[in-house]
């Protein structure tokens, strides 16, 4: 047992703790412990992701025997959902020290250190009811931080957010409660052996039990019906917090591919071909509907929080095929849209301090946009387009339909960016040259980062594909991970 | 027993979920308290209803009751309250600040 497993839960919850207890007012020292602890968190993230590619891994805490005591899991995809948040996490933290953002609340980086370790062990637990528990760790600081510098819209706009969170948060424990009853286990690894077992009466329950969870996922995923939340939130957020809530969709995602591989899998006579047949007119319906949304904005953050809408249909139609390569390209289309969405809300954040000011027709920031709108818009020569390449080569049985709908879906989005530029930086604006330039070079560096990550993965795309194909099989002949967590001591 | 638990449960979901779709804050918090109520019973219930028996395997007792999900509803009482607590204090915040209590938001709110 190896306790570097544990590690990014327990670093960043620690130094919140330390945080909120000796540094409140000291905001130097609060921004150096977040950054010390950003560090730690890439470190070991790469060492995590070294770990994963030799075989999943269990802790047990408390030495307690699984499925008896909670585990946490280490694989491919867990170490890679680790390594996304940490580089994430970096560019925000330079981001909003860079710009000042945290001098408006004390609180920022105690909140900010607790919604990682939330989004840490969301991706480690190997336990469904441990994993309730850290979706709400995480969604109480994102609560925190999504008011984070007040604001009347922003607080109506973070009411809808918690009520609608804590109405997922009901449905998931009922969704548990009714798996327990069935199963009687919580475990993963566990709850995969018992419900390939499952007697036939039990299938309906189950089946009902399964919705629900998918729902729950559904929400935090954003996927049509259940995206009302989203726009509003996103918009109305401060603009590092909605770059970081960037990540939030994708736990949804991830417990997805999570649960629609290991427990629900599809060749389990209760659960039989459920996902996909929920999963991918809910996934064409939200692509169209972020398409219709980018076009239909006037301002700028609503408009990325719809293209952040549209890619999670892009991503949940690859991850309801339900084949490895659809599951590895989604992974991919994954890692680039976290990376697009949050450099497009750090862009528009940058805007907004610039408004009216002769700085805000700056030509760098406009080619920033531009670069951020063409990953977005999934245009060669960023990430987007080779994502989106590769899922639409997984969805080749599904042609018609779906590379129609990805394709209109692209030109929309495309055509909305266009539109919000030339709006943006050609409109002959009268500038008042009395207003101050901010001083944001830190949020530029940020915003050069991201996009610098984004062309990384361009060009390391084979490497990374390689690998993310491995861990999508894994996923999908799940029994090296349940080997793994030892069930009832055996090995 | 099973009819009476069953029914309480309903009944506090299909209060809570009215409450939930009205337009001012306050009959949501309390249609998600509502729900919060019902899902708790509904975890306990999870395990089977074996009254009058220890959670604990015991030799003088006939049986056993199911002492994991007693710690399900723990934990969901725990979180719930706090999620609570947290609403109510935005809620409040966004009634002092924005005048009114209504849980929409305007399209036009993001500029």
């Amino acid at each position: 047992m190896n306790h570097l497993l544990i590690l990014p839960v327990l670093l960043p919850g620690l130094m919140a703790g330390l945080i909120v207890a000796f540094a409140r007012n000291r905001l130097h020292l609060q921004r150096v412990a977040a950054a010390l602890v950003v560090l730690a968190l890439l470190f070991m993230a790469g060492l995590l992701l070294v770990r994963a590619a030799a075989g999943p891994e269990a802790y047990f805490l408390g030495n307690w025997p699984a499925p008896f005591g909670i585990v946490l899991m280490l694989d491919r995809l867990s170490a890679l959902m680790l390594a996304l948040v940490a580089v994430l996490s970096g560019f925000v933290l330079i981001y909003v020290i860079g710009t000042g953002w945290d001098q408006r609340g004390k609180h920022f980086h105690a909140l900010f250190l607790f919604q990682l370790m939330g989004l840490n062990g969301a991706f480690l637990t190997g336990d469904a009811f441990n994993l309730f528990v850290f979706f709400e760790l995480l969604l109480i600081a994102s609560y925190g931080l999504m008011i984070h510098g007040g604001g009347a819209d922003r607080l109506r706009a973070g009411v809808q957010y918690v009520a609608f969170n804590l109405l997922g948060s009901t449905l998931f424990l009922f969704g548990l409660g009714l798996i327990y009853a069935v199963t009687g286990t919580l475990n993963m690894a566990d709850l995969a052996e018992r419900i390939a077992a499952l007697p036939a009466g039990d299938a309906g329950l189950l089946r009902v039990a399964a919705v629900m969870i998918l729902l729950v996922f559904a929400i935090k995923g954003a996927l049509v019906p259940l995206q009302f939340w989203l726009p509003g939130t996103y918009a109305n957020a401060p603009g590092p917090v909605a770059a970081l809530f960037a990540v939030m969709t994708k736990v949804g995602a991830y417990a997805v591919i999570r649960f629609s591989t290991l427990v629900f899998p599809p060749d389990s006579a209760a659960i039989g071909s459920l996902v996909t047949d929920l999963l991918t007119p809910a996934a064409l319906a939200t692509l169209a509907l972020g398409a219709v949304g980018v076009l239909g904005t006037h301002s700028l953050p609503r408009q990325v929080a719809f293209a952040a809408i549209g890619s999670m249909g892009l991503l949940f139609l690859a991850v309801a095929a339900g084949t490895p390569a659809a599951t590895a390209a989604a992974l991919y289309y994954l890692l680039h849209s976290t990376l697009a969405t949050a450099a497009l809300f750090l862009i528009a954040d940058l805007l907004a301090a610039r408004r009216g000011g002769a700085a805000a027709h700056s030509g760098l920031i406009a080619a920033l946009f531009m670069a951020g709108a063409v990953a977005m818009a999934g245009m060669p020569p960023l990430s987007g387009f080779v994502g989106k390449l590769l899922v639409m080569d997984a969805l080749r049985s599904q042609a018609v339909l779906a590379w129609s709908a990805i394709l209109l879906a692209s030109l929309a989005t495309m055509i909305g960016f266009a539109r919000m530029g030339s709006a943006l930086f050609w409109s002959p604006q009268e500038a008042d040259p009395a207003l101050p330039i901010p001083q944001d070079r830190g949020g530029i560096a940020a915003v050069l980062l991201c996009l610098a990550a984004l062309a990384a993965l361009t060009v390391f795309a084979g490497p990374v594909m390689a690998w993310l194909t491995v861990a999508a099989e894994n996923l999908h002949a799940p029994t090296a991970y349940i080997a793994a967590s030892a069930l009832r001591g055996g090995t | 027993m099973e009819a009476l638990i069953a029914a309480a449960i309903g009944l506090m979901t299909a209060g809570g979920i009215y409450l939930m779709l009205r337009r001012r804050t306050f009959p949501v918090i309390i249609g998600l308290s509502l729900l919060s109520y019902a899902v708790n019973l509904f975890l306990f219930v999870a395990g089977r209803l074996a009254p009058g028996l220890p959670p604990i395997i015991s030799k003088t007792a006939a049986g056993y009751t199911d002492p994991l999900p007693q710690a399900l509803v723990l934990t969901a009482i725990v979180i719930s309250f706090g999620m609570t607590a947290v609403l109510v204090l935005m809620a409040l915040g966004a009634y002092l600040t924005g005048g009114d209590a209504r849980i929409d938001l305007d399209d036009g709110g993001a500029e």
